[in-house]
């Protein structure tokens, strides 16, 4: 029986699982596998943006003016610093392609360090939030929702509560998305110093890849609909 | 050149190539892990079983007797958390779906062991944490979590309970993930999609459903949690939220998880009305592209459960002729299934009755959902007892029985031993009698007004809530006799050879049970799917049937 299974399973590469047939199997099945993963992504994120644009379109006022009284200068420098993430993990994915494996190591580290910028300003905007009572409902205990806002006639506290209750959700949604991405990236980061990873062997780091850029482009998304509500009309659509 | 390889009767297979609790805690195989399932799942309906039970009970009388009214929420609420998410949602896929997807496909294992070793760590866990849940004090809302009552109103333990559900649809995911990448990949050379055994094309489209629609409801609970826990949120109408938009989120999952519970039922039956009529299935790429058709068309009817609940009237109009349309795949289904019977060569081994009780089963099943689907006369049936018989006959007549039926088939291939073929009969034959003495009493009460999750009700419905009691009684007993004689022929059952049906398909054509890698090597395909070769030819067949294979 030893010939009929030299015709199925090259046993070359360590990387090779028991039950795959050949290299080029195992690298298909893992990207149809990402693909799938983040289809249901989608679907996840899904749920979120029906309710944004039910209520945006519900409640249009009271979403601007909550949405102004979000840091848009932050929120584009982190636009900027995750497209930058992005562009240092196509990088990555490239060097492992063509055998810099030094280069390789260099991209991924930079793509973790650009993933902790964007957490860390995350959190100055979230700190700000909590300093103005910007917090829905008793999400924080001790601290209810109680901004100092001035509002237009007709627009009610509590639909800017909800826009709040919407951006948190969507954006710590996101950023528990983006702490799994930068573990992902770490152990990526320990293999890859260990050498793991070589032109015949990319597709862990494809395949992360894949999830990474995923994440940025909620993001992309996120940006616009929370941060430049009314911004057309001079900034102060209240 | 060609040569035939002589088979090779090999002792150690995937159940005794390895010993101790460790091995299977810790395994990859494919098969051991549906093994872990299928005990795993049948804890849970015993479970699920026990709240029927004295959901049922409680019903004999017109007063309250047995339960007060708090304790009967909570006993129906739970019955149908376990049964869906539990019980019924993983059922097949998970058992017989794992078990038979790599082996009908020719592969090794499915494309990510590990993966799905971790799909039932994770459904233990929401197992546990919904466990938990009961015990403390259980859930009174129904199975359907309807906000505000669930946000704001109800006393019990909504949180823990919906964490289990959340934690639990990972691992629905993550099968149907698995599933997808495995079809797609991992198929033997030869192994076309139009050779593929329609098992397989209803997983493929079962799949779907579970990638798209299980986020959905991942996402809705942890809303509701949320709101919940922090008074705030988009559901709750005292902040300006929609109860509808919970319902709308609720059932464009739940709804279609209605078809991952009845298409690898499907499959199921495929298999059975082919193989037990020794024939070609009538139309394949019909009742292949039917079962697409229903999970594609299944994402758009969910709206049919809102029709009293304040939904526009146009989006009634059109969600009501897109819930008939669905009847016409699933009807395609159950006339091929017939046609194929036509002139066949049948024999009624217990398989082959549950696949027959299934299909007239499915059939009154889907012919009342009709009836609910029609927006007048679902203003008459809406929440009344009419519906619950609806949805027992496709999840109990449908799911439970093809379930049966399937894990009978391949009870040979996953045990090694034959079950008693003449209690298997017996028992087809008493589930099916009790069966319809339960759920059929139940269209009529609900046709008259009885409406569902009430325990007390007028004394001129007695006497059908007895009958149905009755039934219930009859079914429960039926039910048992299986688990009996399943767990005894594990023992002392007759061994069974590779193919005892003498079948043509490709996990027939290994031992029983399998090695730990399915086949001693990948077949390669030359045949179509459920093409029968001469009687003589299958007659040949020995411990197992080894095919010819090309070496270079």
């Amino acid at each position: 029986m030893a010939e009929s299974y030299a015709v199925e399973h090259e046993a070359s590469h360590p990387g090779l699982q028991h039950h795959f047939a050949n290299m080029e199997q195992q690298r298909e099945a893992g990207t149809l596998g990402m693909w799938v993963f983040l289809v249901t992504e989608i679907m996840f994120f899904g749920g979120m943006f029906l309710a944004y644009t039910l209520y945006r379109s519900k409640y249009p006022e009271a979403f601007a003016v909550a949405s102004n009284h979000l840091d848009i200068k932050l929120g584009a420098v982190n636009t900027a610093v995750l497209i930058l993430s992005s562009l240092t993990m196509a990088m990555a994915v490239f060097s492992t392609q063509i055998g810099r494996l030094r280069a390789q190591v260099v991209y991924l580290a930079l793509t973790i360090v650009l993933g902790l910028v964007f957490l860390g300003i995350k959190a100055v905007e979230y700190h700000e939030k909590y300093v103005d009572h910007l917090i829905p409902g008793t999400l924080i205990p001790g601290n209810p929702f109680n901004p100092h806002l001035e509002l237009p006639t007709g627009v009610s506290m509590r639909h800017v509560e909800m826009f709040y209750w919407i951006y948190f959700a969507m954006t710590g949604m996101h950023a528990v998305h983006m702490v799994i991405g930068i573990g992902i990236m770490s152990v990526l980061l320990y293999f890859a110093a260990k050498g793991r990873f070589s032109p015949e062997y990319h597709s862990p780091v494809e395949v992360s890849g894949l999830y990474w850029h995923f994440v940025d482009i909620v993001w992309i998304f996120l940006f616009p609909l929370l941060y430049l509500l009314g911004r057309h009309l001079g900034g102060h659509a209240g | 050149m060609e040569t035939f390889v002589p088979p090779v009767p090999s002792r150690i297979n995937y159940l005794n190539a390895q010993y101790g609790l460790k091995s299977w805690l810790l395994t990859k195989d494919h098969k051991r892990i549906a093994l872990l399932y299928l005990g795993s799942i049948s804890v849970f309906f015993l479970i699920g079983g026990l709240y029927a039970m004295f959901i049922r009970l409680e019903l004999l009388t017109p007063q309250a007797d047995l339960l007060q009214s708090t304790t009967y929420n909570k006993v129906f609420t739970q019955h149908g958390i376990i049964m869906v998410f539990f019980f019924l949602i993983p059922s097949i896929p998970a058992t017989l779906g794992n078990f038979l997807i790599p082996m009908m496909i020719g592969a090794k294992d499915l494309a990510f062991p590990r993966i799905n070793l971790l799909s039932w760590y994770i459904y233990m866990l929401g197992g546990i944490v919904t466990i938990y849940a009961l015990l403390a004090g259980g859930v009174d809302t129904g199975w359907t979590f309807y906000t505000p009552f669930s946000t704001t109103f109800s006393n019990s333990y909504v949180v823990a309970t919906g964490l289990g559900i959340f934690i639990n649809g990972f691992s629905s995911i993550l099968t149907g993930l698995n599933f997808i990448v495995t079809i797609h990949t991992m198929r033997a050379p030869g192994m076309t999609w139009f050779r593929l055994p329609l098992f397989i094309w209803s997983h493929y489209a079962t799949s779907l459903i579970m990638i798209l629609g299980t986020p959905v409801i991942a996402i809705t609970i942890l809303l509701l949690a949320f709101e919940r826990l922090a008074h705030i949120g988009i559901f709750d109408p005292a902040v300006g939220g929609d109860p509808i938009l919970f319902q709308h989120l609720f059932w464009f999952y739940s709804h279609p998880a209605v078809y991952i519970m009845v298409l690898p039922g499907m499959g199921v039956i495929s298999e059975l009305i082919a193989n037990f009529s020794r024939k070609n299935i009538f139309g394949y790429s019909f009742v292949a592209f039917s079962s697409l058709a229903i999970a594609v068309f299944g994402f758009l009817v969910w709206g049919h459960h809102l029709f009293v609940a304040g939904q526009s009237l146009y989006a009634g109009m059109i969600f009501s002729f897109l819930s008939f349309a669905v009847a016409i795949p699933s009807a395609i289904k159950v006339f091929n299934w017939t046609a194929t019977l036509y002139k066949a060569s049948i024999s009624y081994d217990t398989p082959m009755l549950y696949a027959l009780g299934f299909i007239g089963l499915f059939t009154i099943g889907g012919m009342t959902g009709l009836f609910v689907a029609a927006l007048a006369t679902d203003v008459h049936l809406s929440d009344t007892y009419f519906v619950v018989a609806h949805f027992h006959y496709i999840m109990v007549g449908g799911t439970l029985l093809a379930y049966l039926g399937g894990l009978h088939y391949w009870w040979p291939k996953i045990s090694g031993r034959m079950y008693p073929e003449g209690w298997g009969r017996f028992a087809a034959l008493i589930i099916f009698v009790g069966f319809h003495l339960t759920f059929m009493p139940q269209f009529i009460l609900g046709y008259m007004g009885m409406p569902r999750r009430y325990h007390v009700y007028p004394p001129e419905f007695q006497v059908l809530h007895v009958l149905s009691t009755a039934g219930a009684s009859i079914l429960g007993v039926g039910l048992l006799i299986p688990l009996v004689y399943l767990i005894w022929s594990m023992r002392y059952g007759k061994i069974a050879e590779g193919n005892p049906w003498h079948l043509p398909g490709l996990e027939w054509r290994t031992q029983s049970p399998p090695p730990t890698e399915n086949f001693e090597y990948t077949p390669i395909v030359t045949w179509e799917a459920y093409e029968f070769a001469p009687p003589e030819e299958m007659q040949v067949v020995g411990k197992f049937r080894n095919e010819v294979v090309e070496r270079s």
